[in-house]
């Protein structure tokens, strides 16, 4: 992979960075770098090495093998220091259940050393930004799910942190709830934040992120923005035949053709192509008969489609 | 180092202050129970006893069992939030996985708690002994210096009981913890002197940690300074420190895979 190395503003900079679990390898020898005040993304199916990523970058995972930087600091020896500049927002719920919304920012700022007036002000700042102000003296518990999560990124945002590292963070959140989220962590970017997120959400990664690379058991098998990942993997549209019989049976030949490539899975075809309708209509001329048919844009759900075989959500 | 780690474990302490400003009532009721065992065995056993011989002086049957009661209430304290409440912030609430990715380290975490749990067996301790002076049952001045003494006690059975407790798989694993502490609560020379058991048995009872503790105690208590009591603290302390070192290694490996 051809990485530009003469980014002088990395934050964060892994080579060859590596961590096994016994036999099983979850991260194989990645390399990138996050930069200054970008929206980064690592997409990718669960189970790619994602998290664990996330993980040895907060310090909470020593790694295997390869090196790490962040701010320049090595987190293997410098974690403490790494992470009082880092916020982290775990995928699964993290909030203190004992504690009121307004508890949970004051006690978290405390974990960071900072003074207890200078947190209050912070934390009323936050609970009005993620528009949680009126909920300051609940629990924690009756929140509804995206009240958590922006009260989960608002405590992590305690520390005023240069790195933002959000894990999966919609998964779970209803539409609304969702770009509600966007909208946050877009005006968060706008203030100068730098943002590293995981995501298996295709627009997700598509609206949110500057940069993102593409992860597959392990490894990184593609790197660029969204655009540029479209542009070069991807065709401009996209055909999509659906056959809920199977698609098993139609033959290699019957597909060829139609379009520029095409991907079989179990119920559907995907053809990349220029023209979606004309490669519709050579699809008839072919003989197939799809139940049902569509014609869209490309976007990353077919990047990761071309580089693995596979959809997301196989 | 001590510098750098301490304000980091007051943090952790600190959040625990912060849940126990609204559960209060939820301390309170560890006071109650070495009270009702004062009442019903010292008083109420000790009205058929009548006196012992303590060092050579027949004492009220009461005023032996207090001190004992007392050291085993900052062990009941100390091992309820150390063994309870770490386990529900470990394995359920996820509260160690939010802490760890702040600067506080897993040796922050466990001073932390420990700082807490020991805290609470004081408040235990001081309650206690203000009951012994409403019932008349202390002997000498030294008593005062019980609460400083049964911070031993506490950073004993804090930490071996937070060791055990990252051992544990589920709540039904507490069976173990109550099946230790039970036996330990009645045979450690609590409601009789040690030199009753017979031979080797007495050997094995004198190195149960809470005799230990209870020696302590009672010998302060009853104003009786004696060097067996050095041995009482650097035991505890040992107990203490492996423990402590065993809950970081293991809160290292559960954490911070």
């Amino acid at each position: 992979m051809n990485l530009s190395t003469s980014n002088a503003t990395a934050l964060i900079r892994a080579r060859g960075l590596t961590k096994t679990f016994g036999e099983r390898t979850a991260v194989d020898a990645i390399n990138f770098d996050v930069r200054d005040g970008e929206f980064f993304g690592f997409l990718g199916p669960n189970g790619a090495g994602k998290t664990t990523t996330m993980r040895m970058i907060a310090g909470v995972s020593p790694r295997t093998a390869g090196t790490l930087e962040i701010f320049g600091n090595d987190p293997d020896t410098d974690g403490p220091r790494i992470r009082g500049q880092l916020g982290v927002v775990h995928q699964q719920e993290t909030l203190d259940q004992e504690l009121t919304v307004r508890e949970n920012l004051l006690i978290f700022g405390r974990f960071f050393g900072i003074e207890r007036k200078e947190i209050a002000e912070r934390a009323d700042q936050l609970l009005e930004l993620f528009q949680l102000s009126d909920r300051a003296k609940d629990q924690v518990e009756p929140l509804s799910g995206g009240m958590k999560r922006r009260l989960s990124i608002a405590r992590s945002l305690i520390n005023a942190p240069r790195v933002l590292m959000l894990d999966e963070p919609t998964t779970g959140l209803d539409p609304q709830a969702r770009h509600l989220l966007w909208d946050a962590l877009q005006r968060l970017k706008r203030s100068g934040t730098t943002i590293v997120l995981t995501t298996h959400y295709m627009d997700e990664a598509e609206q949110l992120c500057d940069r993102l690379v593409v992860m597959d058991q392990a490894k990184i098998v593609a790197e660029g923005s969204p655009r540029q990942l479209i542009e070069e993997h991807a065709s401009r549209e996209v055909l999509e035949l659906r056959f809920p019989e199977g698609t098993s049976r139609i033959s290699k030949e019957t597909l060829d053709g139609i379009g520029d490539r095409y991907e079989r899975l179990a119920e559907r075809v995907i053809i990349g192509c220029e023209n979606g309708e004309a490669a519709h209509a050579r699809a008839l001329e072919h003989g197939l008969t799809p139940e049902s048919w569509l014609v869209r844009r490309s976007g990353l759900e077919d990047v990761f489609l071309r580089l693995t075989g596979r959809s997301l959500d196989e | 180092m001590i510098a750098s780690i301490a304000p980091r474990a007051l943090s952790v302490f600190e959040r625990n202050v912060f849940v126990y400003r609204r559960q209060w009532l939820m301390i309170a009721t560890g006071f109650f129970e070495p009270l009702f065992f004062l009442l019903g065995i010292g008083f109420g056993v000790g009205g058929v006893i009548g006196t012992l011989p303590y060092n050579g002086v027949e004492v009220p049957y009461a005023a032996f069992v207090a001190p004992a009661l007392l050291a085993s209430a900052a062990m009941n304290g100390a091992i309820f939030d150390s063994t309870f409440n770490v386990f529900y912030k470990l394995k359920y609430a996820r509260v160690y996985d939010a802490i760890l990715a702040t600067p506080v380290s897993v040796g922050d975490l466990a001073v932390g708690e420990l700082l807490w749990s020991n805290l609470r067996g004081v408040i235990y301790a001081v309650a206690f002994l203000c009951v012994m002076f409403v019932f008349g049952l202390v002997a000498s001045p030294l008593a005062l210096l019980t609460p400083f003494a049964v911070i031993f006690i506490g950073f004993a059975f804090g930490a071996a009981g937070f060791a055990l407790t990252t051992h544990l798989r589920s709540w039904k694993d507490f069976d173990f913890i109550f099946i230790i502490l039970t036996p330990l609560f009645l045979f450690s020379a609590t409601f009789y002197p040690v030199e009753i058991y017979p031979g080797a048995l007495r050997y094995v009872v004198e190195l149960s940690p809470l005799t230990r503790g209870t020696h302590l105690i009672r010998s302060l208590c009853f104003g009786d300074l004696n060097l067996l009591m050095l041995v009482d603290i650097g035991f505890l302390a040992l107990i203490g420190l492996l423990g402590y070192r065993h809950a970081v290694s293991r809160l290292g490996k559960l954490l911070l895979k």
